[in-house]
Formats: C-alpha cells, sequence, structure tokens
C-alpha cells in the first residue's frame, strides 16, 4: 500500500508575509497534493480576505478556513482576520474568537500547535518573514511531535525578527530562501510515497 | 512513543475526564464544544493556577466550588468589542431597525452575550433610532459571572479608542464618549443603557425556549459548536423567533448546510443575517 509521508502543510508569516508565500506557493502549486494551512497576520478590513485574493491563483482550491469544515487535499486555506485558527483531531477545522496570542489574532502558534496534535510526524511548518515572535512556540511543538521544520533564512526575509525566533527556538530540518525551500518541499512531497 | 506523545496522550485523557465530570457534577455540558477549544481553556487555567496535572482539576471540579466558577470563567470568555464588525451594525441600523419599528414592542435575545460589550452597542443603536423605550433585551449567558460583568458594563479605558472607531464605522453620529463616564482605568457605560436589558442565564446547550422574539443576536457563539450542537441550537432560534423575526450570526457561522437552513431567507450572505420565513 502506498502511504504518503507528510499529510498537512502549514505556513505562518507576518509583515512582508503576502508576497512569500504567493512566490512559494507559485512554485509548488503543481505538486501539492495535501492540505496547506496559512496563518498570515492581517489587520481586519474590507481587503483582509485573503481567500479572495489568491482564489485566481491557478489549479489551486482557495478557501478561507470555516468551523467545522474537513481539511481536504490540494486545498489552501487561510485564517480569517480577528480569528484563530486551529486543527481538531476529527481533521476539521476550527475558529476560535478568543484573546489574542503573542499580540496576534491569528496567532501563528495556535494553528501549528494543534495541527502538530494532528499530524505529528507527517506535518511540515514553515515560518516565513515577519516582525514577532509568533510561530517559534508552535514549530518548537511540530519538532517534539516528530514534523518537518523549515524556516526562511533571515537574510532573504523581508523582517527577519519571526525567522530568528523560529531559529533560536528549534533546530531546523531546513532553513533557505523561498525558492530552496520551494526546491525542499519539491523533494519532500515526491519522495513521500 | 516519544515523551512529547506520550504527555499529549494522557493530556487528551485527562480532558475527556475533565468534561464529563463538568456534566455528571455539575450538568454542564461541553461534549459537544470543540475540543481544542475546550483544552486550550484548561490548559490556560491549569497553567495560570498552578496545576500540576489535570487530574488534579478534576477532583477541584468535584470538591471546589470556587474553583468551577474559574473554569467556567475562562470556558465563557470572548475576546470582543463594541460594535465588533461595524459593518453588521451599520446594516442593522439601515435596514433592520424600521422592521423592528412595525411592532408595537419589540423583544431581542442577545443569546451568549459573554461580558456584553456588543450588548451595549445594541443598546446605543436602538436608542439612537428612536425604539429603545419600546425595547426589551434578554441578554443571556450560561456563566452568572460574566452576566455580572456585563450587567456592571466596567471595561479598560484603553479599548475605548477602538469602540470610538467602530461605532463611528457602524453609522454612530453622535459622541461615543456621551454614553460612558471614565476614571483613570475604566469606563462604565451609561446606567441608562441597561434601562431595557434583563440579565439572566440561558445554557444553550441544555435550556428551551425563549419566546416571539424579533432579533436573536447570537455571535461568535456557534464556532466552538460541533455540527450536531450547531443544529440544536439553530431550531431553538427558530422556535424562539416570531415569523419573520431576524438571526443575527458572527461572520464565520452559518445556517448553510444545518437542517434549519430552509426554515430562513438570507438578508445578507456576507454578514450573516437571516429572517424566519412567514
Amino acid at each position: 500500500m502506498v502511504r504518503l509521508k507528510y499529510q498537512a502543510v502549514v505556513i505562518g508569516a507576518s509583515a512582508g508575509g503576502i508576497e512569500s508565500f504567493k512566490k512559494l506557493l507559485e512554485e509548488i502549486g503543481d505538486f501539492l497534493d495535501i492540505p496547506v494551512m496559512i496563518v498570515q497576520h492581517i489587520k481586519k478590513s474590507k481587503n483582509s480576505n485573503l481567500a479572495e485574493l489568491f482564489s485566481g491563483m491557478s489549479g489551486l482550491n482557495v478557501r478561507e478556513a470555516a468551523p467545522n469544515e474537513p481539511v481536504l487535499p490540494a486545498t489552501i486555506y487561510f485564517a480569517p482576520a480577528d480569528y484563530h485558527l486551529a486543527v481538531e483531531q476529527g481533521r476539521t477545522l476550527t475558529l476560535l474568537a478568543t484573546e489574542p496570542i503573542n499580540y496576534s489574532r491569528p496567532s501563528i502558534d495556535v494553528l501549528f500547535k494543534t495541527a502538530a496534535e494532528v499530524y505529528r510526524e507527517s506535518l511540515i511548518g514553515i515560518v516565513l518573514t515577519g516582525s514577532s515572535h509568533d510561530g517559534a512556540e508552535g514549530l518548537a511543538q511540530i519538532r517534539d511531535l516528530g514534523g518537518c521544520t523549515i524556516v526562511q533564512s533571515p537574510d532573504e526575509a523581508e523582517y527577519s525578527i519571526m525567522p530568528l525566533a523560529a531559529l533560536k527556538r528549534v533546530d531546523t530540518s531546513f532553513t533557505g530562501t523561498i525558492k530552496e525551500i520551494a526546491d525542499y518541499l519539491k523533494k519532500q512531497l515526491a519522495d513521500t510515497v | 512513543m516519544t515523551d512529547r506523545e506520550i504527555e499529549l496522550e494522557n493530556e487528551n485523557i485527562e480532558v475527556e475526564l475533565l468534561i464529563e465530570a463538568l456534566v455528571k457534577k455539575h450538568g454542564f455540558d461541553f461534549r459537544d464544544y470543540s475540543r481544542v477549544h475546550i483544552k486550550r481553556r484548561i490548559l490556560e487555567v491549569k497553567q495560570r493556577l498552578r496545576y500540576e496535572s489535570i487530574s488534579m482539576m478534576i477532583k477541584d471540579i468535584i470538591y471546589d466550588r470556587e474553583f468551577l466558577n474559574k473554569l467556567l470563567l475562562s470556558f465563557s470568555i470572548n475576546y470582543t468589542e463594541m460594535f465588533r464588525d461595524p459593518d453588521v451594525y451599520l446594516f442593522m441600523r439601515n435596514e433592520i431597525i424600521d422592521l423592528l419599528r412595525t411592532f408595537p414592542f419589540v423583544k431581542i435575545w442577545h443569546a451568549g452575550c459573554s461580558t456584553g460589550e456588543e450588548v451595549y452597542s445594541l443598546a446605543i443603536m436602538l436608542k439612537e433610532a428612536g425604539i429603545y423605550n419600546k425595547t426589551q433585551i434578554y441578554a443571556t449567558d450560561f456563566n452568572d459571572k460574566v452576566l455580572k460583568m456585563a450587567e456592571d458594563g466596567i471595561y479598560p479605558i484603553e479599548y475605548v479608542k477602538n469602540y470610538t472607531s467602530n461605532y463611528q464605522q457602524a453609522g454612530g453620529k453622535e459622541s461615543f464618549s456621551d454614553y460612558y463616564i471614565a476614571d483613570d482605568n475604566n469606563v462604565i457605560m451609561d446606567s441608562s443603557l441597561r434601562k431595557k436589558v434583563v440579565f439572566a442565564n440561558h445554557n444553550l446547550v441544555t435550556d428551551g425556549v425563549f419566546g416571539e422574539i424579533h432579533l436573536i443576536m447570537c455571535r461568535n457563539v456557534l464556532i466552538y459548536f460541533n455540527k450536531n450542537l450547531q443544529d440544536r441550537v439553530l431550531h431553538l432560534f427558530k422556535d424562539s423567533l416570531c415569523n419573520g423575526g431576524v438571526l443575527c450570526l458572527g461572520t464565520k457561522e452559518t445556517i448553510e448546510n444545518s437542517t434549519a437552513e430552509s426554515d430562513f431567507e438570507t438578508l445578507d450572505k456576507k454578514l450573516k443575517i437571516y429572517r424566519l420565513k412567514y
């Protein structure tokens, strides 16, 4: 029987993030047959629906995460502005209107920690550019449960604070530029059948 | 299994037992709540009150009433704001108020009101529309402590800038500062805003219908419920509304795909405002 090693990807980004994961998704979009869940710190406004912004990207099924939705393969989920995104044991999504974590709602740590508990060693976590410490704790949880940890190289990141915080907390599986991360991911995803 | 995996497995067993203890000992039923949510709240309390394990908390749920109140408080506080999602309140001001105006007496149910920020928002809006005096608002929550906080209407002053901005975006034309008095740390909402509000205990999971309501507000409560419980509560709302009555949910909540969907028409798909069909 064929078994996929990696079953989900979670990505966290803050300041400067949209350009970064756009580039990343463009690179790896054709290879994605597993779900991708993304927390991008964003202020609530009329234009804060990232799913709408990215729905035009070819070949990708892009949605805003909604409560009780099953996590589907080859689908990209964005956390809505002003809600935490989390994953339940039964692989459905949950939104939380609880207090901000690391001054953020959505918080990367909330997604990473809950996804790690569900997917364990079959989860890939990626921390990209940002000027916050969010994501470092979550990435540590992914590592503790055997998942793959990736951080954008601080030199390339538009804002290096978040990658640096993650690197300080976690000895990552891989650190590199967006292009290098894309190549690494392609290899990981291809190797996992 | 790694140490962390064993720890997690133990934690998850303890969470299930804690939920069982709550329903068996006190009748508070969180079995159909999001497990992620309940577990995060339990761990928050565990850390804050320095419990060694969740098992120790279970003991106190059974033997220590004060601890139960602290735990329930953590379960029921939402981090909300006045006029949260100003577009929703703008829509109500422009579209719903005139509908309510046609009734000789208006009954509103604010279900799951938590610490009351949105109850005061609603009261302000009704007052400015000139229909507050013929309105009765039932503001309910399962937790007496948050109901007390809602009734007190005291909020940290650092939030007021945001409240004021929301109020203006929601179509507010008066000076928001007329609605509170401030001291160094807090604002206290004007008591006239509470005149037509009854704060009452009601548990959406276990309690029944409220009668002949014209407008139900229930925002960011259903997100914590699984599909079964969501369906139960939406039917409760359906049975509580009078024909043509309005239901306003949180902007990430929906009646779509629920068994009550066909009983409602959609007034605004994005803002999640519905109307019970005649």
